[in-house]
C-alpha cells in the first residue's frame, strides 16, 4: 500500500510527499507500524539510507522492529506510544548535526505531532520528509478546551477531554500538529447530524 | 472638546450603544450597491476630519469599555495574547508606534516624555502613569506588545518575513470574527486564509501578499472587511462559539433592527523599523441595522448589498441562517432611489 492519496482540500491542509532519498545524511526515522513499510522501501531504493538512521518505532509488534533491525540502522528502539516517543525524538532533535533529516511515516497523529515538535526546535520545514501510510484517522485539536483527541475517525466525534460533539475541519495548525474540532451543536444545542466516517 | 467614554458591556446584559456621532463617523464598507472580495487597499492615514481614517490609530467613545472586555477576556482565556520568542522586538516597535502617535494625535488623553530609553507614558483616560525603560521588559508588567494593545482597542497580529511569505507569529485576539489566534499561531498568510471561499481562486490573496511585503519604512495602509454579528458581541472567537453560537438563532423580525449588527474590521499594514515586522492591527466598529438606516443611503445600498450577496459569503460570514430577515427589514429603508460613489453619508 502506498502513500495515501488525499482528496484535494484548503491550502492548510498538508499533503505528504513520500520518503524520498538524501543520499548519505544523517536522519531520525519516526514510524508506526504501517509507516515502517515507507521505511523499508526508502533502504531498497537508498542502499546508504540506513547507516545513519536513527529509528524510533511506535507502537509496533516485535516482528516489524525485527523486519527493520535487519536493514542494519545506526538504532532501533522500539516505544509503546507516541508520549513515550517524545522525549526520546526531542533528545535525538538536540543531538542532531547539521543537515540530520527527519523521515516520517504512518498516522496523520504521528507525523502532526513529530513534526510539531521538530519545528519547535528549530528544524527547517524541508528537512522533515513524510509519507502517510495506513489508518486516516486525525489528531484533532479542540478548539473550546485546547485538548487534544488523538485516533478521531468519525465527524462528528466527541472531544476527550470536555465532551461537546465536534466536526472535524481540514484546517491544520502545523505548530500544534493538529487539525480543528469545532462544537458541531454549539447554535442548536442538542442537533447533532449523523456520525460519519471520515474519508481520505 | 474632550472625549466621553461610555460605560457599556460587550457580553451579558450588551448596553453598548454608539451615540448619534458615533453613527454618523461609522465606517461604512461599501462604496458601491453590490459586494464581491477584493484587493481594496489605500493609504492611511487619511480621511475627513473626525472620520476613523483621520489618525493613525482611531479612538473613539467606546475606548475605555473594549479595553474591559479584553481584560475580561484575556483572565478567561490568557492563549488570546502569544508571542513567539523571535518576536518581541517587533512588540517594542508596535509599542513605540502606538504611544507615539496617540500621544501626537490625541495630546489631551496621552503623553509620552522620552529621555533616551527613559520613557514615560500618561493615559488618562485608563488612568495610567507609567516610567519603564524602552526594550527592557523586566520595566513592564507585560511583554510589549500585551502592555501596549491592552490599552488600544482592536486585535493585532504581527507578522514576520521570511522566504517571500508573512508568518503570524504575534497577536493579540480578543474581537475576532470566528477565527482562533491560539490555533492560527505560527501559520503563512495562504494558512491562515485557507478556509476563506473564493479569494484564492480570484487571486485576491497573491496580489495582497505581493502588495505588503512591498510596504516599505513609513509606508502604511489599510483595508475594511466587514461580517455580521448578532447582538454586539466583541468576543466571537471559536474558543467561546457554544456560548455565542444559540444566540445567533434569537432573530426575528420584530428585533432584527436592534439585535443585528454590522462588523466592520479597520484593517491598517504599518511596517515596523527595528524589527521588519508588519504589523496588522484589526479594528471592529459595530453598528445596530437600526442605527445605519438612519443615514438613508446606507439603508439603501446594506439591503442591496446583503439581498444580492454571492450566498458562499454568506455562509462564510456566517448569517446565512438570518439572511432572509435581515433583508426583509431593510427592505423597508430601500425606497429603489441611487445612491451617490463613496462610503460616506449624504448630507
Ligand atoms: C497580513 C495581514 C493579514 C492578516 C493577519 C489576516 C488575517 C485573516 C484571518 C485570520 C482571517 C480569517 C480566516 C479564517 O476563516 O480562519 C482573514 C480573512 C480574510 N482576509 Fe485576511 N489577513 C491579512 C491581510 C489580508 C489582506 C491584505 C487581504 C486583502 C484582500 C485579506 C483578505 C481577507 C478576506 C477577503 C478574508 C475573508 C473575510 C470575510 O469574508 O469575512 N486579508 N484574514
Amino acid at each position: 500500500m502506498p502513500n495515501t492519496v488525499f482528496s484535494p482540500s484548503i491550502e492548510s491542509r498538508p499533503t505528504y510527499a513520500g520518503l524520498a532519498p538524501r543520499p548519505g545524511a544523517p536522519a531520525i526515522m519516526v514510524a508506526d507500524e504501517a509507516g515502517a513499510a515507507a521505511v523499508t522501501h526508502l533502504a531498497t531504493v537508498d542502499a546508504t539510507a540506513m547507516a545513519k538512521a536513527h529509528v524510533v518505532l511506535v507502537g509496533a509488534p516485535a516482528e516489524t522492529s525485527d523486519a527493520l533491525a535487519a536493514l542494519s540502522p545506526a538504532a532501533v528502539q522500539t516505544v509503546p506510544d507516541l508520549d513515550t516517543a517524545t522525549p526520546i525524538v526531542e533528545q535525538l532533535l538536540s543531538q542532531a548535526r547539521m543537515g540530520t533529516q527527519l523521515f516520517l511515516a504512518g498516522s496523520e497523529g504521528l507525523m502532526g505531532h513529530i513534526s510539531a515538535i521538530a519545528l519547535a526546535s528549530g528544524m527547517a520545514l524541508e528537512d522533515i520528509q513524510m509519507e502517510h501510510r495506513g489508518s486516516i484517522a486525525r489528531r484533532m485539536q479542540c478548539v473550546h478546551c485546547k485538548g487534544i483527541t488523538d485516533g478521531v475517525t468519525t465527524d462528528p466525534f466527541t472531544c476527550s477531554h470536555c465532551g461537546l460533539t465536534l466536526f472535524v475541519r481540514d484546517h491544520f495548525s502545523r505548530r500544534l500538529g493538529a487539525f480543528q474540532g469545532v462544537c458541531v451543536d454549539a447554535e442548536t444545542p442538542g442537533d447533532i447530524p449523523a456520525t460519519e466516517e471520515i474519508r481520505p | 472638546m474632550t472625549m466621553q467614554f461610555n460605560d457599556e458591556t460587550f457580553r451579558g446584559d450588551y448596553t453598548y450603544r454608539n451615540s448619534p456621532e458615533a453613527i454618523r463617523r461609522f465606517p461604512f464598507p461599501f462604496d458601491q450597491d453590490s459586494y464581491m472580495y477584493s484587493v481594496n487597499i489605500e493609504q492611511h492615514p487619511g480621511g475627513p476630519q473626525g472620520s476613523p481614517f483621520e489618525h493613525m490609530f482611531d479612538v473613539d467613545e467606546h475606548y475605555v469599555a473594549e479595553m474591559r472586555d479584553r481584560e475580561i477576556t484575556l483572565a478567561e482565556d490568557p492563549l488570546r495574547c502569544q508571542s513567539l520568542p523571535h518576536m518581541e522586538l517587533a512588540g517594542w516597535d508596535l509599542l513605540e508606534l502606538i504611544m507615539v502617535s496617540k500621544a501626537r494625535d490625541y495630546p489631551d488623553l496621552f503623553s509620552l516624555t522620552r529621555d533616551g530609553n527613559d520613557w514615560h507614558w500618561v493615559n488618562k483616560p485608563m488612568g495610567i502613569d507609567k516610567r519603564f525603560t524602552f526594550l527592557d521588559a523586566a520595566t513592564l508588567p507585560y511583554g510589549p506588545m500585551e502592555y501596549i494593545t491592552r490599552q488600544t482597542q482592536g486585535d493585532f497580529a504581527l507578522l514576520h518575513e521570511r522566504d517571500g511569505n508573512l508568518w503570524m507569529d504575534a497577536g493579540m485576539v480578543t474581537s475576532q470574527a470566528d477565527w482562533s489566534l491560539d490555533f492560527d499561531v505560527g501559520m503563512n498568510f495562504f494558512e491562515w486564509h485557507a478556509p476563506v471561499p473564493k479569494a484564492r481562486q480570484m487571486g485576491v490573496f497573491d496580489k495582497a501578499l505581493k502588495f505588503l511585503l512591498a510596504v516599505g519604512q513609513g509606508q502604511h495602509y489599510r483595508r475594511l472587511n466587514w461580517t455580521m454579528t448578532v447582538n454586539p458581541r466583541l468576543d466571537t472567537s471559536p474558543e467561546n462559539y457554544h456560548k455565542w453560537g444559540p444566540e445567533k438563532r434569537t432573530i426575528t423580525p420584530e428585533n432584527v433592527g436592534h439585535k443585528q449588527f454590522l462588523r466592520v474590521e479597520l484593517q491598517t499594514f504599518f511596517r515596523l523599523p527595528r524589527s521588519n515586522a508588519l504589523a496588522f492591527p484589526i479594528r471592529c466598529y459595530l453598528a445596530s441595522l437600526d442605527d445605519l438606516v438612519t443615514q438613508p443611503k446606507w439603508g439603501r445600498r446594506l439591503h442591496r448589498v446583503l439581498r444580492d450577496i454571492d450566498p458562499d459569503l454568506a455562509d462564510y460570514k456566517g448569517f446565512a441562517v438570518n439572511r432572509e430577515v435581515i433583508v426583509n427589514y431593510l427592505s423597508q429603508y430601500d425606497d429603489g432611489e441611487p445612491t451617490s460613489p463613496g462610503i460616506f453619508p449624504e448630507d
